[in-house]
């Protein structure tokens, strides 16, 4: 057991991971992203940029979010590449689901009788 | 090379056998397939809030519904309160990850102190989401229940929708806030545990990865809650 853990810290020697710069520069990019989110939210009317879009951008910045997220603060971007694949790929049935259930949903909206 | 010494040759890439193809510690791995199955499941949540918004002909507006500062003001700073919350979890975060990397180092002392400010940051956030609800709660809102028809129709909203966003607000909060109780506890587990030397005495930090990992994951959710039920 002593003998595995052993090597699997001398493998972590070999390839690149979290600095203390590099931790605080994730950060301020997350940081970034949020306080830009605020401002489409709250600065610019919508008249100047049109609720869809504006809904657009949060889904798109939050995605940004999240790869940073997962990438750099959850390690995966400097894990083995089989990993990175297999837990990434998984998501296609979420995406899958996403546009099955949203598109059940706008068939719900366009033919409720209320 | 003749053909019989390549069909001697050891082979050497990731999946011949041998060892493991993720390089990565058992426990670190089911960690990560843990985390995917719970990312389902809050997806599960989340994607059936977005067939409902979608389905339904209003939705309470967020602008509106979120528009108070408990302790300080009632009305009129949408998005504030929530804001101050997610910079919350995401420090937490950072404070997460700068355990890992002096557990790296095998540094005792750091890992210790920034496992205590990150059990600070995840007790500030359920203090945060307490007195939200807690404020949703003296509004009208809670499972089953809304305020009465002139409020929601202040909101943009009416009955059927309010009652869906009503009881989908408490689950989905609910479940993530439960997660972060949950990470707060093995937080102070694995806090204790470094404390007192088993990871000194182990000779690696690999126990703060794992923790750490799931600490991320609550993180990340909230990213997308936020974005789903504050911004959108």
């Amino acid at each position: 057991m002593s003998t595995e853990n052993s090597n699997l810290e001398h493998a972590g020697e070999h390839h690149e991971t979290m600095s203390k710069s590099r931790i605080w520069k994730v950060f301020f990019i997350l940081l970034a992203i949020t306080v830009i989110e605020f401002i489409i939210a709250l600065a610019i009317p919508p008249a100047f940029l049109p609720t869809a879009f504006k809904n657009f951008l949060y889904v798109a910045l939050t995605l940004v979010k999240a790869f940073y997220i997962v990438a750099f603060f959850m390690h995966l971007k400097f894990e083995k590449y089989s990993l990175i694949v297999g837990i990434t790929v998984s998501f296609i049935f979420i995406i899958f689901f996403i546009v099955l259930m949203l598109t059940e949903g706008d068939y719900l909206n366009s033919h409720m009788n209320v | 090379m003749d053909t019989l010494a390549k069909l001697d040759e050891v082979k050497t890439t990731p999946w011949a056998g041998g060892r493991s193809p993720f390089q990565v510690e058992y426990g670190k791995l089911m960690m990560w397939f843990f985390l995917l199955s719970d990312a389902f499941t809050f997806s599960a949540f989340l994607i059936f809030y977005g067939a409902q918004r979608f389905s339904k002909f209003t939705w309470p507006d967020p602008d509106l519904v979120f528009q108070s500062i408990p302790g300080i003001t009632d009305v009129g700073a949408p998005l504030v309160f929530v804001g101050i919350m997610t910079f919350i979890l995401i420090m937490s975060s950072v404070t997460m990850v700068l355990a890992v990397e002096a557990g790296h180092r095998n540094s005792k002392k750091e890992v210790v102190w920034w496992m205590v400010a990150t059990i600070i940051g995840g007790l500030m956030f359920l203090g945060c989401q307490a007195l939200e609800w807690s404020h949703l709660h003296h509004e009208g809102f809670w499972w089953g229940a809304i305020p009465n028809a002139e409020v929601i129709k202040e909101l943009g909203a009416d009955a059927v929708s309010a009652q869906q966003f009503s009881n989908l607000f408490f689950t989905i909060t609910g479940f993530h806030g439960f997660h972060v109780f949950s990470g707060v506890i093995i937080n102070i587990i694995i806090l204790i545990m470094a404390a007192v030397g088993v990871f000194e005495r182990r000779g690696h930090y690999l126990m703060v990865e794992k923790v750490g990992l799931y600490w991320h994951f609550v993180d990340l959710v909230w990213v997308f809650v936020f974005t789903f039920f504050y911004l959108v």
